[in-house]
C-alpha cells in the first residue's frame, strides 16, 4: 500500500541517521587515538 | 566500567529489536490511519529523548554559568529547590488542578516538575567542574541527532495522513524545528569559537534558547487560533496497548541514547586529553628552542 | 548608579558621533536597504490582491537583513581599536556598555526603517485598514527585540572564526517568536482582519525576557577569557 511506503521510509531514515552518527563517532575516536599515539612517539 | 558497555549494547540491540517487533506486529492497527500510524513508535520516543537531552544541556549550562560565583550558585540551588517544592504541592491545589488538561493526573504533573530539581542536583553531583561542559556538548549533539529524526519522521507521517508535508500551525513540529535550529546554532558556535570562552558563550546561548522555547510555543499557539488550520483528526486518549508499545519503545531508545551519549562523552574526554598533550608538546618544544636561544615560536592553533 | 548612566551616555554619544562623522556605514546601509526593497518589489508582485497580506512579512524581512548588516559593523569598530580590551579592564559596569551599544544600534536601525517604510508604502500602494497607531508599538518593540539580541550575539561572535555569518546564525533561531509577532501584528493592522493586541503583548514579553537575560549575562560574555 502507498501509505506503508512512508512507514518504512521513516524507520529506515531513523536508523540511517543513527548509524551515520555512530559512524562519525567511530571515525573521530580512531583519529584521536592515532593522534595520541603519534604524540606519545614524538616524546 | 568498560565491561559494562558491550553488555549494555547487546541488551539495547535486543530491546530495540523487540520494540520493532512490538511496533510492527503486536500493536493493533489504527482505526483511522491504518498501518502508517506506527511511525509514532519511532517519532514520539525520539522527540521525548531529544527534549530530555536538551533539558539536560540546559541544566548543565546553568550550572556551568553559575559555578564561578558562590552567590549565583547558591541562588540557582534555591531556585531549583523552590521549583521542586512548588511542583510537589501546586498540582494538587484546586485552582491549579483546573488548569491541568483532562487526561493528565496531578501526580504525573507533580512527578514531572519534581524531576527538574532532581536532575539539577544529579547533574551537579555526577559531573563536577569541567565535566559539566563535556555533558553540555554531549547532550546537545546527541539531542540534535534525535531531533533531526523527529523532523524527518514527522513530515513522513503527515504526508500520507493529512496530505501535506508540513502544517505551519502544527505547534509541536514547528516548536521542534525552532529548538533544532537553536541547538544547531549552538553546535556551530562551539565549532567556530576559540577554546577559552567557547564554553561560557555556549552556556549563555543555551540559556537564551531555553527562554525562547515557551515564547515560541506561545506565539505559534496564538497564530494558530487566528488562522484556519487543516483539520487534523486524532486527539483523545490512546488505546492502552498502543501506549504500552510506545513506552517500551521509548525505554529502548532511551537506553540506546544513553549508550550513544556515553560514547560521545568518552570521545570528548579523549579529545581534551589530546589537546592537552598537544599543548604540553608545544610548551616542551618552546622550552627546548629557548634553551637553544632561538626565538620562542607560538603554536599556531 | 551615576557611573552606570555616565558610561552609558558617554559611550552612546561617542558611537553616534563616530557614525555621523564617518557616514560610510550609514550611506552604504541606506543604499543596501533601498536595494532590498527593490528586489522585493520585483519578486513579489505589488499589484496582486494578496499583497496587503504579505507586505507585513516583506517589510520585516527587509528590516531583519538591514539590522544584521548594521549589527555586524558596530562591534567591528570596537575590535579594530582594541576598545573592547580597554572596557574589560576598566571598572565601568559591563551593562552600561551593553545598553549603550544596544541603544545606539536601535537608533541606527530605526533610521534605516524610517527610510525604508515610505518606499514600501509607495511601491506597494499601502493604506492601513486597521488602527494605524498600533504600528508604532509594534515597530518599536520589534526593532528592540532584534537589536537587543543582535547586540548580544554580535558580542558573542566577535572571537569566532566566521564572525559575520555567526551573528545571523545565532540570531535568527532565537528571534523566531519575535519575528512571528512583528509580522503577524503588522499584517493584522494592515489588513484590519484581526487584532494585534496579543502580538504587542508577545513582543513586550519577549523584550522584557531577553533584555533581562542579556543584561544578566553580558558581563559573563565580556569577561569570559
Amino acid at each position: 500500500m502507498n501509505a506503508v511506503k512512508f512507514l518504512f521510509a521513516a524507520y529506515l531514515a531513523t536508523w540511517a541517521i543513527h548509524l551515520f552518527y555512530i559512524g562519525t563517532l567511530v571515525r573521530r575516536f580512531s583519529r584521536l587515538r592515532q593522534q595520541l599515539r603519534e604524540l606519545g612517539k614524538g616524546k | 566500567m568498560k565491561k559494562i558497555f558491550p553488555i549494555l549494547s547487546i541488551v539495547t540491540v535486543v530491546l530495540l529489536g523487540y520494540a520493532l517487533y512490538l511496533a510492527l506486529v503486536v500493536a493493533p492497527t489504527d482505526a483511522l490511519q491504518g498501518e502508517v500510524y506506527r511511525i509514532i513508535y519511532y517519532h514520539v520516543p525520539s522527540a521525548w529523548t531529544a527534549f530530555l537531552l536538551f533539558f539536560i544541556n540546559f541544566v548543565a549550562s546553568i550550572r556551568y554559568l553559575t559555578r564561578s560565583k558562590a552567590s549565583t550558585e547558591n541562588a540557582a540551588k534555591w531556585v531549583a529547590i523552590g521549583i521542586g517544592v512548588v511542583g510537589l504541592i501546586a498540582p494538587f491545589l484546586p485552582p491549579v488542578r483546573r488548569l491541568i488538561p483532562p487526561g493528565m493526573e496531578p501526580s504525573a504533573v507533580a512527578t514531572t516538575i519534581v524531576l527538574i530539581p532532581a536532575l539539577y542536583f544529579l547533574v551537579g553531583k555526577l559531573f563536577p567542574g569541567d565535566r559539566l561542559d563535556v555533558l553540555a556538548v554531549t547532550s546537545a549533539e546527541v539531542g540534535v541527532v534525535f531531533c533531526t529524526i523527529v523532523l524527518i519522521t514527522g513530515p513522513l507521517w503527515a504526508r500520507p495522513v493529512w496530505g501535506i508535508w508540513w502544517a505551519p500551525g502544527d505547534i509541536r513540529l514547528t516548536s521542534t524545528l525552532v529548538l533544532w535550529l537553536i541547538y544547531v546554532s549552538y553546535l556551530v558556535l562551539r565549532r567556530f569559537s576559540n577554546s577559552a570562552q567557547t564554553q561560557m558563550l555556549a552556556a549563555a546561548l543555551a540559556v537564551f534558547g531555553a527562554l525562547d522555547v515557551p515564547l515560541v510555543y506561545l506565539s505559534i499557539w496564538f497564530f494558530r487560533t487566528q488562522h484556519p488550520q487543516p483539520v487534523i483528526g486524532g486527539g483523545g486518549s490512546m488505546d492502552p496497548r498502543m501506549l504500552h508499545v510506545l513506552l517500551f519503545s521509548w525505554g529502548a531508545f532511551l537506553l540506546f541514547g544513553f549508550l550513544v551519549c556515553w560514547s560521545r562523552f568518552r570521545l570528548e574526554l579523549l579529545k581534551r586529553e589530546v589537546e592537552q598533550a598537544h599543548a604540553m608538546e608545544s610548551l616542551a618544544g618552546a622550552e627546548d628552542s629557548e634553551k637553544a636561544s632561538l626565538p620562542l615560536s607560538r603554536s599556531s592553533r | 548608579m551615576t557611573s552606570f548612566w555616565a558610561v552609558l551616555s558617554a559611550t552612546l554619544v561617542k558611537d553616534i558621533r563616530l557614525e555621523w562623522r564617518s557616514k560610510d556605514a550609514l550611506n552604504s546601509m541606506l543604499f543596501f536597504s533601498l536595494l532590498v526593497v527593490v528586489i522585493f518589489v520585483f519578486s513579489f508582485d505589488p499589484l496582486a490582491e494578496e499583497s496587503r497580506h504579505i507586505v507585513g512579512g516583506l517589510v520585516w524581512v527587509a528590516f531583519l537583513f538591514a539590522a544584521v548588516v548594521a549589527l555586524n559593523q558596530t562591534w567591528a569598530r570596537e575590535l579594530r581599536n582594541q576598545v573592547l580590551d580597554a572596557y574589560r579592564v576598566s571598572p565601568a559596569p559591563a551593562n552600561s556598555l551593553f545598553l549603550a551599544k544596544s541603544v545606539g544600534n536601535f537608533l541606527f536601525v530605526s533610521v534605516l526603517e524610517t527610510l525604508m517604510t515610505p518606499l514600501f508604502i509607495v511601491f506597494y500602494n499601502l493604506h492601513v485598514l486597521g488602527p494605524a497607531w498600533q504600528l508604532i508599538p509594534i515597530a518599536l518593540l520589534g526593532t528592540w527585540a532584534l537589536v537587543v539580541n543582535g547586540t548580544f550575539f554580535a558580542a558573542m561572535s566577535l572571537r569566532t572564526r566566521n564572525r559575520e555569518i555567526m551573528l545571523p546564525l545565532l540570531l535568527f533561531p532565537i528571534s523566531i517568536p519575535a519575528v512571528l509577532g512583528m509580522v503577524a501584528g503588522t499584517t493584522a493592522v494592515l489588513t484590519g482582519e484581526n487584532s494585534a493586541h496579543f502580538y504587542i503583548v508577545l513582543l513586550l514579553t519577549y523584550d522584557v525576557v531577553f533584555t533581562t537575560a542579556s543584561l544578566a549575562l553580558f558581563g559573563t560574555i565580556l569577561h569570559a577569557e
